[in-house]
């Protein structure tokens, strides 16, 4: 058997565990640090070909979840799960959950008094097609404060979950909305330095918005590529 | 007297830099699960890879009709010992962390992967076992999943690695995923086991889960403090 292919570490957009900033890293970033281990099949391999089995089937449409529509600005958020060589992640589940229109999650620990939307959940889930490409219907969600300072507003954002193919790709991040002067002044998306802050901030696409019926967002996901690439023989099959 | 509208002329607007930017492309920067990620990722069985109960979720923290989660349909059991593995998840200071979710990824009971890029023949796929799953954490920070004992996988070098589960650790305040293993203290191979080779004898114990009571085993988890969780940089 040949040596699993390892796949790259972090690069320089990573966060810092310890962003002093944002209160809740103070006792919750490590101290140590991390030890770097090689890849081997447990780091290389992922679930794969059993998503529905898993996660259950495919939730691409957040505004289609109860009997009534909910309020707020409907939006498309499409793109491509690619790894970084450019190369399409194709079969790989993301999950996105988020606030609703007025900025409230359907959760009984956010206690943020703006209204809950009865036909708006804000979960989903869908599998990338053969060229690593996605696409939700969702309501845009709100901006909404939190306790982390006096004043404290997080930007708009979609929290995204990608497993990709293995368990060094796992990801969990949350997709921005363009000219959101909130971005600038959070301490979350600020946990990532500039330049690489403004790749989790999606682009507006007249292309991919529905005419008379949404607007559309354009977000690509990367996920950590190989080391190298695997050998293949040409006309071999 | 400088002529302050000198070098104006010269500026142009400053490119404006989003994820389209073929500039900026690379791998897109880790966030926050945050604590309100329970309606959208932990589902009902989800920590019960034996597949009978519905372990896993919180469906408490939010009301039925927004249940959009799967519910698991087991096909049948999965062969090999049949284990618990629990424990609570502390912070820097020791305080329990209410809202973390771990997943877990492992190898079948034979030491086989369900996965593409595990393409051995020599060990077989359980059809009854995918060795993924999801835990949120109780109130009280803890964690508890129904799986089985998974079987040795090849190291680097022709090794051989001791059996192992690989951990994965999210909350709010945890901007990077935190990537750790579970081994099981007095199981085969441990002190030839290449990834626990990486690790200062002193800090080992962290992650080693012991068994004080017939096939339950557990691990605490220490974001920080004296005992902190050996984590991993993948």
């Amino acid at each position: 058997m040949s040596a699993p292919v390892s796949y790259r570490r972090g690069d320089a957009g990573m966060p810092r565990d310890l962003v002093p900033e944002y209160r809740s890293t103070v006792l919750r970033a490590p101290q140590q640090p991390r030890i770097e281990i090689p890849h081997t099949l447990t780091e290389t391999t992922g679930p794969s070909g059993c998503w529905d089995r898993l996660m259950g089937k495919a939730a691409a449409d957040l505004t289609a979840q109860h009997r009534g529509e909910p309020i707020g600005q409907r939006i498309v958020v499409s793109g491509r799960v690619l790894d970084e060589d450019g190369r399409p992640v194709p079969d790989t589940v993301m999950e996105i959950w988020q606030a609703n229109a007025a900025g409230r999650y359907i959760h009984a620990k956010d206690s943020w008094d703006a209204p809950l939307d009865p036909n708006f959940t804000g979960a989903g889930r869908i599998v990338t097609d053969a060229d690593g490409r996605y696409r939700f219907t969702t309501i845009r969600p709100g901006a909404y404060p939190w306790g982390n300072h006096k004043n404290a507003w997080r930007p708009a954002h979609i929290h995204l979950s990608l497993l990709g193919p293995a368990f060094a790709t796992r990801l969990v991040t949350q997709m921005y909305f363009p000219d959101d002067p909130l971005i600038e002044i959070d301490p979350i998306a600020n946990a990532i330095p500039m330049p690489y802050r403004q790749r989790m901030v999606s682009r507006f696409d007249i292309a991919t918005t529905q005419p008379n019926r949404a607007l559309g967002y354009l977000f690509d996901v990367v996920l950590k590529g190989r080391e190298q690439t695997p050998f293949e023989e040409d006309g071999h099959d | 007297m400088t002529d302050v509208t000198a070098t104006l002329e010269g500026r142009n607007a400053a490119p404006r830099q989003d994820n389209q930017d073929p500039d900026l492309f690379g791998q897109t920067p880790s966030q926050t699960v945050g604590p309100f990620f329970h309606y959208g990722l932990p589902w009902k069985g989800g920590a019960d890879l034996v597949g009978k109960s519905d372990l896993g979720a919180r469906p408490e923290l939010f009301g039925e009709a927004h249940y959009v989660l799967n519910l698991s349909a087991p096909t049948g059991t999965p062969r090999g010992e049949a284990i618990e593995l629990v424990g609570t998840v502390r912070d820097a200071e020791g305080a329990p962390v209410a809202d973390a979710m771990i997943e877990i990824w492992q190898a079948n009971a034979e030491g086989r992967y369900r996965s593409e890029d595990d393409a051995r023949d020599d060990a077989a796929i359980d059809p009854h076992f995918v060795g993924f799953g999801r835990s949120s954490t109780s109130d009280e920070g803890a964690y508890r999943f129904r799986t089985i004992m998974p079987g040795r996988v090849p190291g680097p070098d022709g090794t051989l690695q001791a059996p192992h589960i690989a951990v994965s650790v999210f909350a709010r305040g945890v901007l990077n995923r935190l990537a750790t293993r579970v081994y099981f203290a007095g199981s085969e191979g441990l002190d030839t086991d290449a990834v626990l080779a990486q690790v200062p004898e002193e800090r080992r114990g962290t992650l080693l889960a012991r068994s004080e009571k017939e096939g339950v085993w557990t691990l605490d988890i220490a974001l920080g403090g004296p005992d902190e969780t050996v984590f991993f940089d993948l």
